[in-house]
């Protein structure tokens, strides 16, 4: 084999300069042109024994797709690319990739690793831009059908997978919009809702039929939809806030991450009035937590025109489970980082919120999930003056469904117990995948355990067996 | 799109419309609510479900312009519609055979209190009922509760119709005068229901009221409905909306609805110029 000339550093994303982005919510990266697709392409080794694909939680053929960017044959690329993966404008955008396939890439060994998130991202938004999506093959109709509950990628994967078997899919969701939390959550700036609207839209041309405004558990419980349909799917993912448990954290102004971004996102509060969903203005904003969501509360904060944002987390940048990029980016944009900081208390004025007094820690013995654990450090209280508190600090499913049908099985941290082979739950002809089953994690493992519960789905409607 | 089959108008400011929403009328049971939404643009305000026809697939939102989201709406007719209407959200009334059960409501509160009243007396109980209004021009639904109460008393702030005062003056004399009320339910806004709680308090009679908190989702995924009882932090939209009146904080509660008072009116400013617009726009074409 010709052995390659190695460049060590990643191609960059052209995007907005931090001093003028902080004051719009338009994408901050622009994406890789053509050229620098195919030069980025050019450094992957091409490895025997690739780590990328072991690395990838849906084994994406890597090196296969980056040797058609390569030689220019971007259609085939992303052809390859959605054998595995059907929403890669979503997952090049949002993925961890350094704790996934960029993590193992042999290349990062020693220098920085292929940018394969990049080029994932690349080809999805080249094929967007040619317009015709390819549209697969339905396979005739099985008289079958399957409810969906929620539409997020776990919900969306499903649906896709088993409208092109020929099954009779409906999705239901709660809210009047279709995404999950790619379409609440995440802001506009780091995932344009414009793509979100495209996936859901391919979904739908399947022949997939999407019921809004419908809360299963509410407006018919799961047991309602067994009568009509031959399988239940839920993908409700994991919606529950979680709070503190501290003094004045019921205060005014102080919000819960779901609902600070569910305001600016998914409610379009950074367009009031002209849209009619208000969102408080901070001049000083406080986020607790060190997660995606974050950081992105605490960028959103920054383009409602914040003087100040600042990140509380009580352990250091390294345990920080946010992607690398989001950490980069909210550094760049000037988001303050209190680290080794925990909050203790919120303080008020008249009932609205001015501050946190928190408390510095050092890092102690490594705990269950090997992090190290936070320890307080007595007598080291400070003050920090806020007109705004957002609290995210993780979530766990919503007890809306479970409550209204008891048989169904609930594991660890109020997640729905699932067989991982075929994420069948306790009740038959009932699946759960997601966040719903994993408790919180992230798209791509979502829509991998989708994946599975697909295929167990057509299982089960083909033999009837549990 | 759920459309408007009907509209009446109730008082100056309080709107009655039936809405073709299949899926809500099918499973709707007193003490719910759903999440309505006017238009793409709108945003989500819960309305307690005043009354439910499976039959017709309707549910009736009785709705008092007071922002300019509620103004909106009262301003649309029939063969119009909402972008969204989400439900049944919440938990039902929990009814029983209490015996005898005051059944109070302020304003617009009558409307989401009738099924309340109309259950309750079907499982038994004996309703005495306590309506509140600013002034005679805006009580509503009299004779209807009428037809679901043993006793009826109605006090207006001005004095313009029935007794001249507020709710709790005659609550306090009942509650003195009868030892029988096992139960009081109440529906209104958030300053009168904390003066139902402090009056019947020291009377230790379980009193039920119905909150109203700002919501987006009205599923549990946001915690901006939440409230803060004797039992720590609880979610209106999924643990409620009916709570316990002597476990709420309720200056917590108050405080954080006057979260967005300024917006509300800058909203309310920005629509009635639009509309000004709109007509002025409409008067140059003709
Ligand atoms: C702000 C934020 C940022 C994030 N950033 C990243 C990231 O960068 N990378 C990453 O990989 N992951 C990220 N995550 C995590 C990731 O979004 C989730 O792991 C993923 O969306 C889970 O998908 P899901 O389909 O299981 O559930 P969700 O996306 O949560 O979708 C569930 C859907 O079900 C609906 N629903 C809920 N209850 C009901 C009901 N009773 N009836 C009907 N519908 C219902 C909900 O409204 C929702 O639309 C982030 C999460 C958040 C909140
Ligand atoms: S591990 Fe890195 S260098 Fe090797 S094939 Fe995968 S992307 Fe290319
Ligand atoms: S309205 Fe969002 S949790 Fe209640």
């Amino acid at each position: 084999m010709p052995k390659k000339i190695i460049i060590p550093k990643k191609t960059q994303m052209l995007g907005q300069a931090p001093a003028e982005r902080i004051h719009n919510f338009n994408e901050v990266t622009w994406g890789y042109t053509e050229e620098q697709a195919m030069s980025e392409a050019g450094r992957c080794m091409e490895c025997a024994r690739p780590g990328c694909i072991e690395g990838c939680p849906v084994n994406i053929n890597i090196p296969g797709f980056i040797k058609l960017v390569a030689e220019g044959d971007f259609r085939a690329a992303v052809n390859l690319v959605k054998e595995t993966n059907a929403l890669p404008a979503i997952t090049g955008r949002v993925c961890p990739q350094e704790g996934q396939c960029e993590g193992l890439c042999t290349l990062g060994k020693k220098h920085e690793p292929v940018g394969i998130g990049n080029l994932e991202r690349f080809v999805a938004d080249w094929e967007a831009l040619q317009g015709n999506l390819h549209v697969p093959v339905i396979a005739p109709a099985t008289g079958k059908k399957v409810a969906v509950a929620g539409s997020g990628p776990a919900g969306l994967t499903v649906a896709a997978e088993l409208a092109r078997s020929g099954h009779n899919i409906t999705v239901f969701e709660a809210l009047h919009e279709a995404g999950g939390v790619l379409a609440y959550g995440i802001p506009e700036f780091r995932l344009p809702k414009a793509i979100v609207r495209r996936e859901v839209e391919y979904v739908c041309s399947l022949g997939v039929r999407l019921v809004r405004d419908f809360v299963v558990g509410n407006t018919a419980t799961v047991d309602e939809l067994l009568e009509e349909f031959d399988a239940v799917f839920l993908g409700t993912g994991a919606g529950l806030p979680w709070f503190l448990g501290i003094a004045g954290e019921n205060l005014a102004g102080v919000y819960s991450a779901n609902e600070y971004l569910t305001r600016s996102n998914l409610m379009k509060a950074y367009r009031f009035p002209e849209y009619d969903t208000p969102i408080a203005h901070g001049r000083s904003v406080i986020t607790i937590g060190g997660g995606n969501v974050a950081m992105d509360a605490a960028r959103t904060a920054l383009r409602l025109g914040a003087q100040e944002s600042i990140i509380v987390y009580r352990r250091t940048r390294d345990e920080m489970p946010a992607r690398l990029e989001e950490i980069r980016h909210a550094e760049e944009e000037g988001v303050v980082f209190e680290l080794l900081t925990t909050p203790v208390a919120f303080h008020d004025a008249d009932g609205r919120v001015t501050g946190a007094e928190c408390i510095r820690n050092k890092l102690g013995v490594p705990d269950a999930s090997g992090r190290s654990r936070p320890v307080p450090v007595s007598n080291s209280n400070f003050s920090i003056a806020a007109d705004i508190v957002v609290i995210a600090v993780g979530q766990s499913p919503s007890p809306l469904i479970h409550r209204t049908t008891p048989d169904i099985d609930i594991g660890r941290a109020g997640a729905v117990a699932v067989d991982e082979k075929t994420m069948k739950s306790s009740k038959k002809g009932v699946f759960a995948g997601g966040d719903i089953a994993t408790g919180g994690a992230t798209v791509i493992l979502a829509m991998g355990q989708a994946k599975i519960a697909s295929r167990a789905i057509a299982e089960y409607l083909k033999t009837g067996e549990w | 799109m759920y459309r408007i089959q009907k509209k009446q108008t109730l008082s100056d400011t309080v709107s009655l419309m039936e809405v073709n929403a299949p899926q809500v009328a099918r499973k709707a049971r007193a003490g719910q609510f759903v999440m309505v939404r006017t238009r793409e643009e709108g945003e989500r305000i819960p309305l307690t479900i005043a009354d439910y026809d499976k039959d017709a697939h309707t549910i009736t939102l009785v709705i008092q312009g007071v922002g300019k989201s509620t103004m909106e709406m009262c301003g649309l007719n029939a063969g119009d519609g909402f972008a969204t209407v989400s439900g049944p959200l919440g938990q039902p009334t929990k009814i029983e055979n209490f015996g005898t059960v005051l059944c109070m409501a302020g304003g617009v509160g009558i409307a989401p209190l009738y099924p309340i009243a109309r259950e309750l007396k079907a499982a038994g109980n004996r309703i005495i009922t306590i309506i509140g209004v600013r002034t005679k021009g805006m009580l509503f639904w009299e004779a209807r509760m009428q037809s679901v109460s043993d006793v009826m008393i109605i006090t207006t702030d001005d004095g313009s119709y029935g007794r001249k005062g507020i709710v709790t003056e005659p609550l306090k004399e009942l509650l003195e005068e009868r030892g029988d009320i096992a139960h009081v339910w109440a529906i209104g806004p958030a300053i009168m229901m904390k003066f139902i709680a402090e009056t019947t308090r020291p009377f230790n009679i379980p009193t039920i009221v119905s909150l109203n908190t700002i919501m987006i989702d009205g599923t549990g995924m946001c915690g901006s409905c939440r409230v803060l009882t004797d039992e720590g932090p609880r979610f209106v939209c999924v643990d409620g909306p009916e709570f316990d009146a002597h476990k709420v904080d309720w200056n917590n509660m108050m405080q954080r609805l006057q979260f967005y008072r300024a917006e509300e009116q800058a909203a309310l400013e920005h629509w009635r110029h639009k509309c000004q617009m709109g007509a002025a726009a409409a008067g140059v074409k003709e």
